[in-house]
């Protein structure tokens, strides 16, 4: 138990997606304006994480793993180079679904960050969180934990940056360090902030 | 007027139309592989070849893709290269691939690559998606690669692991900053890059969010 709540803090603060990994940092960047938005991002992410990682974990294990189909008589078969394709296929295919469920059954919702669902397909933290989950070897438990803590991770982020960037557009700022310049700068601070976090979790 | 074209599809990308500095596309993996130079260069040609191939592609059949699974097309034709260009690295760069870890299978999700098939191939013919997506890749190759030279240099004073700037401990004058290692230099760099883009081609500076009111003073 202690251990799962130990990667959950690891993977929200220590190895936080899009300030120490650079991932998602294209939706990062571009919905964090404004507050409103960042908040229907990040809880956008937690959901569709939480839901991907664990999913992709049993197709890996079942399916794709070196010697997964050992009990058909193939030992010696090895998919795992059909990893990737099978992984934004489900990611493709379950941000579809969440958008559908999410239109018939909750349509506040829906309409509070729908536009934002299918964008997340090409989002690279949730493919990696998917990749990171093959790499590190998880189970299907951790791999759960891992995917909602990395969700929540990158909506602390996208929250904070947006909230200091809706304060930041009353600054005088020099021309060329308008809107991208600055927010890299803040996502610098930002990320230098959190690696204070570091020791927070025993490797 | 056709050679124009194709010209000017391959030389816009590279300063004026930069994929990093103006289009904001394909920053996800462009810090996280510069700490060394070698990693960012296989990670910039990697990512050309998987462009420029993947728009040729999308470009040739673009008449018979339905619109309604365009992405899903395009996320499907994409991904496959990535992993020829990943199995291509495992076999015979294998320590590159190794540093690389996963950032090589994302070129998948680059939306620097979804973003030139989409807005570009999807509606044009193979030759000049194939320029376009050449200049594209090579204006991030030139961005990542300046990136990674900086923090590589800075970093550890070697350029593609050869010693450039000796090394105190060696009895020479450079000390390391090892602050350029880690990932709030990556931010700090391609921001002050973007700055200091923008301000010598003053035309690609962002509007500001809000006028500042004009003080009290002023208005009497």
């Amino acid at each position: 138990m202690s251990d799962l709540f130990a990667l959950f803090l690891r993977a929200m603060f220590v190895e936080n997606m899009p300030l120490s990994f650079f991932l998602g940092l294209c939706t990062f960047l571009a919905l964090s304006k404004r507050p409103e938005t960042a908040v229907g991002l990040g809880i956008a992410m937690i959901g569709v994480m939480g839901v991907t990682v664990p999913l992709n974990q049993i197709i890996y294990t079942a399916l794709l793993a070196p010697g997964a189909w050992a009990w058909a008589g193939m030992p010696e078969l090895d998919l795992s180079y059909l990893s990737l394709l099978a992984f934004i296929g489900l990611i493709a295919a379950s941000v579809q679904m969440i958008e559908m469920l999410l239109e018939r059954f909750f349509p506040a919702i829906h309409a509070a960050f729908g536009v934002f669902l299918p964008l997340l397909t090409v989002q690279c933290a949730i493919l990696g969180g998917s990749l990171f989950m093959v790499e590190r070897r998880y189970a299907l438990d951790e791999a759960f934990v891992f995917g909602l803590g990395s969700g929540a991770g990158f909506a602390i982020a996208v929250i904070m940056l947006s909230a200091i960037r809706s304060r930041l557009s009353y600054a005088d700022l020099p021309a060329g360090l308008r809107g991208l310049g600055i927010t890299f700068m803040l996502a610098g601070m930002m990320s230098l902030g959190f690696s204070s976090f570091t020791q927070m979790v025993a490797p | 007027m056709a050679a124009g074209r194709l010209w000017s599809a391959l030389t816009r990308p590279l300063i004026d139309q930069n994929p990093i500095t103006l289009q904001i596309l394909g920053i996800c993996s462009a810090l996280a592989v510069t700490t060394s130079l070698d990693t960012a260069v296989t990670m910039a040609a990697s990512l050309t070849v998987v462009l420029v191939l993947s728009t040729v592609i999308v470009s040739l059949i673009r008449r018979h893709i339905p619109d309604s699974i365009r992405l899903i097309v395009q996320i499907v034709i994409v991904a496959s290269l990535v992993i020829v260009i990943d199995q291509f690295l495992q076999a015979f760069f294998f320590d590159i691939s190794q540093r690389l870890s996963v950032f090589v299978g994302l070129i998948t999700t680059n939306c620097l690559v979804l973003g030139r098939t989409e807005s570009f191939a999807r509606s044009n013919p193979p030759l000049v998606s194939a320029a376009d997506a050449l200049g594209n890749g090579l204006g991030y190759s030139l961005v990542l690669i300046l990136i990674g030279a900086l923090r590589e240099l800075f970093g550890t004073g070697k350029l593609f692991g050869a010693q450039v700037l000796p090394l105190v401990e060696q009895g020479g004058w450079f000390t390391p900053l090892s602050l350029m290692l880690l990932a709030p230099s990556a931010f700090f760099l391609l921001g002050g890059l973007v700055w200091a883009v923008r301000s010598i081609w003053p035309d690609q500076a962002e509007a500001p969010d809000t006028t500042p009111p004009i003080p009290e003073e002023a208005r009497r």
